[in-house]
């Protein structure tokens, strides 16, 4: 145990404020009236749901009176006043936790519907905003939580993914797209998901006339979803300038050209799959030439690059650690990371498939001011939040602050921290518990503590409740979507298994193997690490393997998907219901399996 | 909604200013509703010592009004309670003091221990007290049974509030009611939002003063209770609490209702 000695309370200085605030003040009393008409029978239905997802509101599971709502954090910055105020806010109109996404949101779920406005009202006090969070919108700026501290990247794209995040919030340009249109920036190839997204965006300086000039790889029309594509590069090259220009174009040719009949081919991918690669990259081409040639001084990208201080905060001269416990160092391993800054570390903390408590959103604000250097605290891709610039002395302390809290769980950099969506927790689309199935996936894995493998550290796991890919299965290493199955007359869960999918330099998408019963997918991924362990070269992790089998090319005895499968069908085999009744209930259930869903809302 | 001003004005919370110069004036008879243990360590000054749980143990008008009595409350008593629960214990001490029929009760406008956070005094003085004489004039109209429930329901214009946390409002509640939970009627530091604030929250949710409204919660009317004074704090004229609350419905085999096809404990985090 680290036992520490007391001491002196230094009061906590001020938490720092974004630059930009995302909010409208008035758009609470508006959602409010709506809200009110709507119930009154004076707006209609439809025109009701499109406005309420344009500012942020999903439906929920089955219950129409309940919303979801999906707070954005543009490039992922969340500020300590801002945690404080969702910590508050899911507390009073939530169930008293909330959601970490892939996306860089927070949702509060089981939201009264007639509360939503409140909700709204406490985001605008701290500069926040959910709108365009769903819709056919410019949905949430994606940015690497490692932007500015990693080792690999060539500049931080951070201001940019703000700028940007500004440039389409309320623009009406996008208020009425073919359907939701998302960006992307990360650091380098391999800390973001360029490939797996409409526009996806890594930071490049190219040497010119002597002079280093910034730019972006810019990648296109890639995208999960029930069908997912990769994207395509648009040039070598693209410089800063032309960054606003590029998406411009970009967001015009899909709001011209996109399918607006089809809802479920309607991502832009869709158009550049039905149209061709090269056709569309001349498009895009052609289309900048117009917009950089008609557009004005005026439409600048408004790119703050004005460093954010760093200050470390505590000093820890008055304490002294007399023992660290060995969890601390397990912890370490598969939770800090290294930034390109001498003694500083991003710290990533653990979540159970995203959930936070509120009072853990309490702690992580306090924790922010009191261990950020930076002052304000990131979102991760996997469900998780990331405090940067903790100076490499104060982390003892900083893990001991996390096991007060319940936020100390290792692993989160590893394959033991599952993404799983929301499932049949709230989504209407939902034909299984995919939600507790990461979680499920996750004690087991810190029980046996393979988080402390080497191995598997690169691996993932990824669980949708359904083939729509909110849990992003289909870049995983390992990766799983939802579906019903049935021995005669009896309804069990179940999930379609994909392996070797990955979202890197070599970005593929996971190839379909078997289906396997929710109650076996914990079985079976330990069947295929074992695998693993009997084949795997020397130099081998995890991931290297699969990429092999996945692309039929190993030498051992599993060449390919059709061996593992071979081995892993008779682990997948169901029992009869009066051997075995629990097979036939999903986790988080104790009656029996049935699907049923309800309108899902991705489309609209 | 009425404007403010035609409402007629009960005072449901005394700020902490108030009680300070009434402790002071010595016109006021404070109630600490913790428990025993609790109380003996510090207490806000003058205070008296009636833990909830004592209350409980009998409430009926007769034990209360002998409690009353000996705590040195009479009629033109002016009462202030305050607990360490948001107030929610605190509510269910007043509410029964209005029940037997006495009028000037209300609630310390906090908790006890953001009364200590703010460094004001407290001691642990037990106060001597003079026994009082107090009439029984029971209020009727501000309690529901379950049977009155049952009848009410069905009726136009009555609205069942559950006052449980959101989670457990979706595993079970009495058919009908709204859910509108303990916590979202208090700020961070006070037991009741600001009046204007709690005014456009039950606005929203369509809850006025044409409503009669019934509130509950889990199991002896403490986090309702707090709900009645919400509704109170702004003017509304008609509320009710079913003291015995859900704890009884299910003992007597009621109805309930559920939340059906969503694991929606499972998004806890718990
Ligand atoms: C056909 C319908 C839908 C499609 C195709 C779809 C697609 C996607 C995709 C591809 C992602 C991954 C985003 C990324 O990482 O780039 C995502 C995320 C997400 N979607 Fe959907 N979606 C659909 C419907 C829904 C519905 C109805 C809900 C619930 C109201 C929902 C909730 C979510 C959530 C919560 C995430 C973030 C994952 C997490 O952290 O839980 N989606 N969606
Ligand atoms: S993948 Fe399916 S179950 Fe999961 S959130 Fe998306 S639509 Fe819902």
């Amino acid at each position: 145990m680290i036992v520490l000695t007391p001491k002196i309370m230094q009061s906590r200085p001020k938490s720092r404020k974004g630059k930009i605030n995302w909010a409208r003040s008035q758009e609470p009393d508006y959602f409010a009236n709506m809200v009110k008409l709507y119930r009154q029978g004076k707006y209609d239905a439809d025109s009701f749901r499109r406005f309420r997802l344009q500012h942020g509101a999903y439906g929920t599971r089955l219950a129409d009176d309940y919303a979801m709502v999906r707070v954005k954090f543009p490039a992922g910055e969340v500020y300590p006043h801002q945690l404080e105020k969702l910590s508050q806010l899911s507390e009073q109109f939530s169930i008293g936790s909330a959601h970490f996404s892939t996306r860089e949101n927070i949702q509060l779920h089981w939201v009264v519907l007639e509360d939503v406005s409140e909700i709204f009202r406490g985001l605008a006090e701290v500069g926040l905003t959910s709108r365009e969070a769903c819709g056919n919108s410019v949905r949430n700026v994606m940015c690497s939580p490692l932007s500015g501290v990693c080792p690999n990247e060539e500049f931080d794209s951070t201001p940019y993914a703000l700028a940007t995040a500004r440039f389409f919030l309320r623009n009406p340009m996008a208020q009425n797209l073919p359907r939701k249109f998302k960006f992307n920036f990360t650091c380098c190839e391999k800390h973001g998901m360029v490939r797996m997204v409409d526009v996806g965006l890594i930071p490049q300086i190219r040497q010119q006339d002597g002079s280093a000039q910034k730019g972006f790889k810019i990648f296109l029309g890639g995208g999960l979803g029930n069908r997912s594509f990769v994207g395509h590069q648009l040039e070598e090259f693209t410089p800063e300038e032309d960054l606003l220009y590029t998406s411009i174009a970009v967001v015009r040719i899909f709001d011209r050209l996109g399918d607006r009949k089809n809802l479920a081919r309607n991502r832009m991918r869709y158009l550049v799959n039905d149209m061709g690669w090269e056709k569309f990259q001349n498009l895009v081409l052609k289309e900048r030439a117009i917009v950089r040639a008609t557009q004005s001084v005026v439409t600048k990208l408004n790119v703050d690059d004005t460093p954010n201080k760093i200050l470390r905060p505590v000093k820890i001269s008055d304490e002294s650690i007399s023992s660290i416990s060995d969890g601390y160092f397990r912890w370490l391993k598969g939770n800090a990371f290294k930034q390109k800054q001498k003694d500083y570390y991003s710290v990533f903390i653990t979540l159970e498939a995203g959930d936070i408590t509120s009072n853990q959103l309490h702690m992580l604000s306090e924790l922010t001011q009191d261990f950020s250097s930076e002052g304000v605290a990131r979102c991760g891709f996997t469900q998780n939040i990331a405090l940067r610039y903790v100076h490499e002395d104060d982390l003892p302390r900083l893990y001991s602050e996390l096991l007060k809290s319940g936020l100390a769980k290792s692993g989160s950099l590893t394959m033991s921290a599952p993404i799983g969506c929301s499932g049949t927790t709230s989504c209407n689309l939902a034909l299984t518990n995919s939600h507790r199935l990461a979680k499920e996936i996750q004690r087991k894995f810190l029980e046996l503590r393979l988080d402390e493998d080497d191995d598997l550290r690169e691996s993932s796991i990824k669980i949708s409740g359904c083939p729509n890919s909110c849990g992003q299965h289909g870049i995983a290493t390992i990766g799983f979507f939802g579906g019903g199955a049935r021995l005669e007359k009896d309804m069990y869960p179940n999930y379609m298994m994909q392996l070797g999918g990955r979202s890197d330099g070599e970005t593929m998408l996971g190839i379909s193997s078997i289906r396997v019963p929710a109650k076996r997918v914990i079985s079976v991924i330990l069947k295929i690490i074992e695998l693993f362990k009997q084949n795997k070269k020397p130099e081998d992790d995890l991931k290297s393997w699969i990429h092999r089998v996945a692309n039929g090319i190993d030498d051992s005895e599993i060449k390919s998907i059709e061996d593992i499968k071979k081995v892993l069908t008779p682990l997948t085999t169901p029992p009869l219901k009066t051997e075995d009744s629990d097979f036939y209930s999903d986790y988080g259930s104790d009656t029996s399996y049935h699907t049923k869903t309800g309108k899902g809302e991705c489309a609209a | 909604m009425r404007r403010l001003s035609q409402e007629k004005i009960v005072k449901t919370t005394t700020d902490i200013e108030s009680l300070r110069s009434e402790i002071r004036d010595k016109s006021v008879r404070v109630i600490d509703v913790r428990r025993e243990e609790d109380y003996k360590k510090n207490h806000i000054p003058s205070a008296i010592n009636l833990p909830l749980a004592n209350l409980l143990s009998d409430d009926s008008p007769e034990r209360v009004v002998k409690l009353v009595n000996s705590m040195g409350i009479d009629d033109e008593t002016s009462v202030v309670v305050y607990d360490d629960t948001f107030g929610a214990l605190a509510s269910r001490v007043a509410w029964t003091l209005e029940f037997i029929g006495h009028t000037d009760v209300s609630l310390l406008e906090t908790t006890f221990s953001t009364w200590k956070s703010l460094g004001l005094e407290n001691d642990n003085k037990v106060p001597e007290i003079q026994s009082r004489e107090h009439s029984l004039k029971l209020k009727p109209e501000i309690l529901a049974t379950a049977g009155y429930l049952e009848s009410a329901k069905e009726k136009e214009g009555v609205i069942l509030v559950d006052n449980r946390e959101r989670l457990n409002f979706l595993e079970q509640h009495i058919p009908g009611a709204i859910s509108l939970p303990y916590r979202t009627l208090a700020t961070q530091d006070k037991i009741l939002r600001p009046k204007e604030d709690m005014r456009r929250l039950l606005d929203n949710r369509g809850i006025s003063r044409d409503s009669e409204i019934i509130t509950y919660c889990g199991s002896v009317g403490t986090l309702s209770g707090l709900a009645y004074y919400a509704l109170k704090s702004v003017g509304l004229p008609n509320a009710k609490l079913y003291v015995r609350s859900f704890k009884e419905w299910k003992s007597l085999s009621k109805p309930t209702e559920k939340q059906e096809d969503a694991n929606y404990w499972d998004l806890s985090a718990e």
